[in-house]
């Protein structure tokens, strides 16, 4: 099946986790994500740790793509672990000039970064495993109830809908406008940080030209169509509920009671 | 009564202001329910604004639009008439909504508030009425130009709507893209007696039509059968607009003094009328 859309990084894919429903998956993440900051200690970390890694292989997504996600981040890690490392008083294990490492700062900087990697990881095994298109339905129907204290959750659902639609038709023109602006001698690859943005104007002012008349054109389109807005409006491919989900609802909860256990009765 | 009457129409942009430009000058024109129209005309024409005011989506500065006996200018009415007029636009990027074909097609029954087991299977049989079924879970982005016209068609079938406007729809589409289109359109009148109002600057597509309006600076300058309409090559001429190369080659070898027939209009006409007339071609 051709369902792709180029952005985003969704591992197309039929395992359980991709079948879940989208809007348990988010709130699922959310509570492990809660979990993670809430139960800071050795043993509730390895039962959280193992979880993450349990669910990634049932993902069936690679376990070195998931890896990849850590990439961008993984200077912060390093940042973060040895400020850590020299921030916190107490047993000395190691002096350089005025810093001192010490025994609470490894186990600190061990805590932190571990935490870091959980929340990475896991997020990433929610984009994943579900399509950017589910995702923004999801958030549609779980920010439903917030309209009542004025928030657009249906306005927002469309904003979200459309630039997934246009993302690949923008970076289309985008290429074609520097292919253009090239011939006429434009130089994006060469000269200080500087130059360089100021050479982007040229591609960035009929881009946005472009997708001014773009809206234009696409709001007249959806109003002949019928669009006024999310008021009487019904949706093809409605969420469904079914017994998987209830399944993971279930075993996510055995897990947080197992986590409980362990933090406050040992 | 027509299906789409047009009384004293009158469309002016900017009104009141230094740019004002009169776009339509007092058009009355009659569409009959079931037929297919082509508005032909040159840059600037009016076509487009006239094509506009069929759904509302512009409305009269003077005169009246009528689409099945309601007024477009009737704010409770324009919905009703927006679900039996469907649009496709000249830009086909720029009128699909949804990331995923089928959920674009969706989009407009989604609006009606129909309920989700009839929007799916009304989906799959517009998307089947283009030929487009197998495409249904494609990304707009990787569909060829005819193709995202065709979905476009597609959406506004799945409104069940009983009469297409088209806004040049194969302006930016290459040659093969064209055909593909002109000829759902066609396929969609002949089977399912969907009206059609067709606006072109291509004069080839315009000899499908049952009736051809010919628009200019605002006005009505012809209306007629594509023979009538074609037939006077000097007129058109005049006016800015060319004829189909058949119907222009006959007129110019009828000039230098062969006796052709005055009705040639399609290659196939003129390829027989020169065989007629003693010029063996195969």
């Amino acid at each position: 099946m051709l369902n792709n859309i180029a952005i985003g990084q969704y591992f197309p894919g039929n395992s359980i986790l991709h079948r879940l429903d989208p809007r348990v998956k988010l709130v699922l993440l959310l509570v492990y994500l809660a979990e993670v900051f809430v139960f800071s200690n050795a043993r509730s970390y390895m039962i959280l740790g193992a979880t993450a890694g349990l669910l990634i292989w049932i993902s069936g997504v690679p376990f070195r793509m998931v890896l990849r996600s850590l990439k961008p981040l993984w200077w912060i890690i390093l940042f973060t672990f040895i400020i850590h490392l020299f921030s916190h008083p107490g047993t000395p294990l190691w002096t350089i000039g005025m810093f001192t490492m010490t025994w609470e700062g490894v186990n600190q900087g061990v805590f932190i970064s571990l935490r870091l990697i959980l929340l990475i990881l896991m997020s990433s095994l929610l984009t994943f495993t579900t399509s950017p298109l589910r995702l923004t339905d999801a958030l549609e129907s779980l920010l439903n109830p917030l309209k009542r204290f004025g928030l657009p959750a249906h306005e927002l659902a469309m904003m979200m809908t459309i630039a997934l639609r246009f993302i690949p038709t923008l970076i289309e023109e985008t290429d074609k406008i520097m292919k253009a602006q090239e011939s006429r001698g434009a130089d994006f690859s060469t000269g200080s940080v500087l130059s360089r943005l100021r050479n982007m104007v040229p591609v960035l002012v009929p881009l946005f030209l472009s997708a001014f008349r773009r809206a234009d054109e696409l709001a007249m389109a959806m109003e002949a169509r019928g669009y006024r807005g999310g008021i009487g409006r019904t949706r093809m491919k409605v969420l469904q509920i079914g017994s998987v989900d209830y399944l993971a609802v279930f075993l996510f909860l055995l897990m947080t009671a197992a986590l409980c256990m362990i933090s406050w009765a040992g | 009564m027509s299906f789409i009457e047009f009384h004293d129409l009158t469309h002016c942009y900017n009104q009141g202001q230094e740019n004002e430009y009169m776009a339509i000058c007092g058009v009355n024109l009659s569409i009959e329910q079931g037929s297919f129209t082509v508005i032909l005309g040159r840059n600037g024409s009016g076509k487009s604004t006239l094509a506009k005011h069929i759904n509302g989506l512009l409305l009269p500065t003077s005169g009246v639009c009528l689409v099945d006996g309601r007024d477009t200018q009737d704010m409770d009415d324009l919905w009703a008439i927006r679900r039996q007029v469907g649009m496709v636009f000249q830009n086909p990027d720029n009128q699909l909504i949804a990331a995923v074909v089928e959920d674009d097609v969706a989009f407009g029954p989604e609006n009606l508030g129909i309920a989700p087991q009839e929007i799916r299977s009304r989906v799959d049989e517009a998307l089947k009425a283009v030929g487009m079924e197998k495409y249904k879970s494609f990304a707009p982005h990787l569909l060829s130009g005819g193709q995202k016209q065709r979905i476009a068609i597609a959406g506004a079938l799945a409104m069940r709507t009983r009469c297409l406007v088209l806004d040049e729809p194969t302006a930016m589409l290459d040659p093969q893209g064209r055909e593909e289109v002109l000829n759902t359109v066609r396929r969609l009148h002949d089977e399912q007696g969907i009206t059609i109002v067709y606006i072109t600057h291509f004069m080839e597509e315009a000899v499908a039509a049952d009736r051809i309006v010919v628009m200019d600076q605002g006005r009505i300058q012809a209306e007629g059968t594509p023979r009538e309409i074609f037939c006077e090559v000097e007129a058109m001429k005049a006016g800015g607009l060319d004829v189909p190369l058949a119907a222009e080659l006959a007129w110019r070898l009828r000039r230098e003094g062969m006796k052709l027939p005055g009705q040639i209009m399609t290659d196939e006409e003129l390829v027989q009328a020169l065989e007629a007339y003693g010029c063996p071609l195969s």
